[in-house]
């Protein structure tokens, strides 16, 4: 495993991306920073610009408005770097679905900048702090 | 013979740039006290996590976040000024490389004819400020044009008080050092200026400039994550970024050591000198991190209001009371 790789995996730092979410998963990723979880255990902290950020953490199904956004905000983030869709709405538009204002789900908004753009999974209404977690420890081995 | 001479000589010059280049760039210089600063920032982020009841990052991650930035891919806005961009931090990086160096090699040799006097210090200090400015206001961005004027509000308001903190200490200590020595730093930590009415009352104006140098919470308004982005830092990323958390780790330690030297009566090499000197500069690094854990980030006409009138009219006191204390020879004055 190369030295850039390594020192990823143990201080992921990561962007938090509104496109479009009710505000419950937000929610959920502010509780990742609360005592109780305490991520900055592992070297994960919520960082002010993409362009600090090694992860973007994506909420809510994709509006129109949110996409064009979503999009530049992955093209300012420096590589190598992960997106995670966070919740059901960005995994898969949810009841959403057949909304006039959805493009997404963020899979599908990310793949038309970067096709082979790394994107994980966490699916819940909202994830549990410890779904994401699983899910970030997940994301990080398979880099 | 004479060409031996002038061997010797050019040999003997040649050492000498060696050993500046040593110090500069490895032992009391660059690599010391960036690894040094680097840990003092693991202490900042551990105490923060302690008050706030977490556990907090593990010892090596300071360190592991600057390999990572190292390892990151640079990005440049499009509309920035390049050389002005990329070579701010570098300027910022010297003036603490220097500043740091200087105060080391004070500590170490305090009987060394030259090494810089407080003036020199006070200019090398606020040279990262500086070079923060230069950088994001070359970057074209926004977020990072509201942090640039902030930070430069920020740099005219406690540059003042600052500067009569250190007059107070001028006037304490001019009695008791040797004539031409009242600006010499290793003159100067030789006493404990703090030991009386009107040097306490400027250690801690002192103690909140650092504060607001090195950004610090009630004092990071230019750099609120939460408000403007990461305002002056805002499009940094990867390397240049890693020289910028370098450049804070070293203020880390230059900042606080500069306070011991200059109010606490300095650090010393060996012995329980040096572990009252490292107790001296943990107690100061301890009030910093306790300040900034306890306070809301103020805005940035509160920050000035504070430093030009509250502080102001502190030091203004302190001047004249250790004056007056000076004149008719009461030292706790």
């Amino acid at each position: 495993m190369s030295w850039k790789i390594w020192s990823l995996k143990k201080s992921p730092w990561v962007f938090h991306v509104n496109a479009g979410a009710c505000n419950n998963c937000d929610i959920e990723i502010v509780d990742l920073l609360t005592p109780k979880f305490d991520v900055e255990r592992f070297g994960v902290k919520l960082v002010g610009s993409p362009r600090h950020a090694d992860a973007l953490l994506v909420t809510g199904v994709g509006t129109r408005q949110a996409a064009k956004r979503v999009q530049e905000a992955y093209r300012q983030t420096p590589k190598p770097c992960v997106v995670f869709a966070i919740g059901a709405c960005a995994c898969g538009t949810g009841i959403f679905n057949t909304g006039y204002h959805v493009v997404g789900p963020i899979d599908k908004i990310i793949k038309e900048v970067d096709p082979n753009a790394i994107i994980a999974y966490v699916p819940g209404c909202p994830p549990k702090p410890e779904a994401m977690i699983s899910g970030i420890v997940k994301a990080l081995s398979a880099l | 013979m004479a060409a031996v001479y002038e061997r010797d000589k050019r040999g003997k010059k040649m050492s000498e740039v060696f050993e500046s280049l040593f110090w500069i760039l490895i032992f009391p210089g660059f690599l010391f006290t960036a690894v040094f600063g680097l840990a003092a920032s693991w202490i900042v982020r551990k105490v923060s996590a302690l008050v706030q009841w977490r556990v907090g990052p593990p010892l090596y991650q300071p360190y592991v976040d600057v390999m990572k930035l190292l390892g990151k891919e640079i990005l440049i806005p499009e509309n920035a000024q390049i050389s002005i961009f990329v070579g701010a931090p570098i300027v910022g990086l010297a003036g603490v490389l220097l500043l740091s160096t200087m105060l080391w090699r004070i500590t170490i040799e305090p009987t060394r004819p030259f090494v810089g006097d407080i003036i020199v210090a006070i200019y090398l200090m606020v040279l990262p400020s500086l070079a923060l400015i230069l950088g994001s206001s070359a970057s074209a961005s926004p977020h990072a044009a509201v942090g640039t004027s902030r930070e430069m509000k920020l740099v005219m308001s406690y540059e003042l008080p600052l500067v009569l903190a250190f007059v107070v200490v001028i006037i304490k200590t001019a009695a008791l050092t040797g004539q031409g020595q009242q600006l010499s730093l290793a003159a100067i930590s030789r006493h404990t200026p703090v030991l009386s009415i009107s040097g306490m009352l400027a250690f801690l104006v002192t103690l909140l400039c650092v504060q607001a140098k090195l950004g610090f919470v009630p004092f990071d308004i230019a750099e609120s994550e939460t408000e403007v982005a990461g305002g002056v830092m805002m499009e940094y990323s990867g390397a240049l970024l890693a020289l910028w958390k370098i450049i804070q780790a070293m203020m880390l330690v230059a900042l606080p050591l500069f306070l011991v030297m200059v109010f606490l009566g300095g650090f010393g090499t060996a012995g329980w000198p040096l572990v009252g000197g490292i107790s001296k500069y943990v107690l100061v690094l301890v009030l910093l991190i306790l300040i900034k854990n306890t306070n809301p980030r103020v805005r940035i006409d509160q920050a000035m209001k504070f430093f030009w009138v509250y502080c102001g009219i502190t030091l203004v006191v302190a001047v004249i009371l250790a004056t007056a204390g000076n004149y008719y020879g009461i030292g706790w004055l």
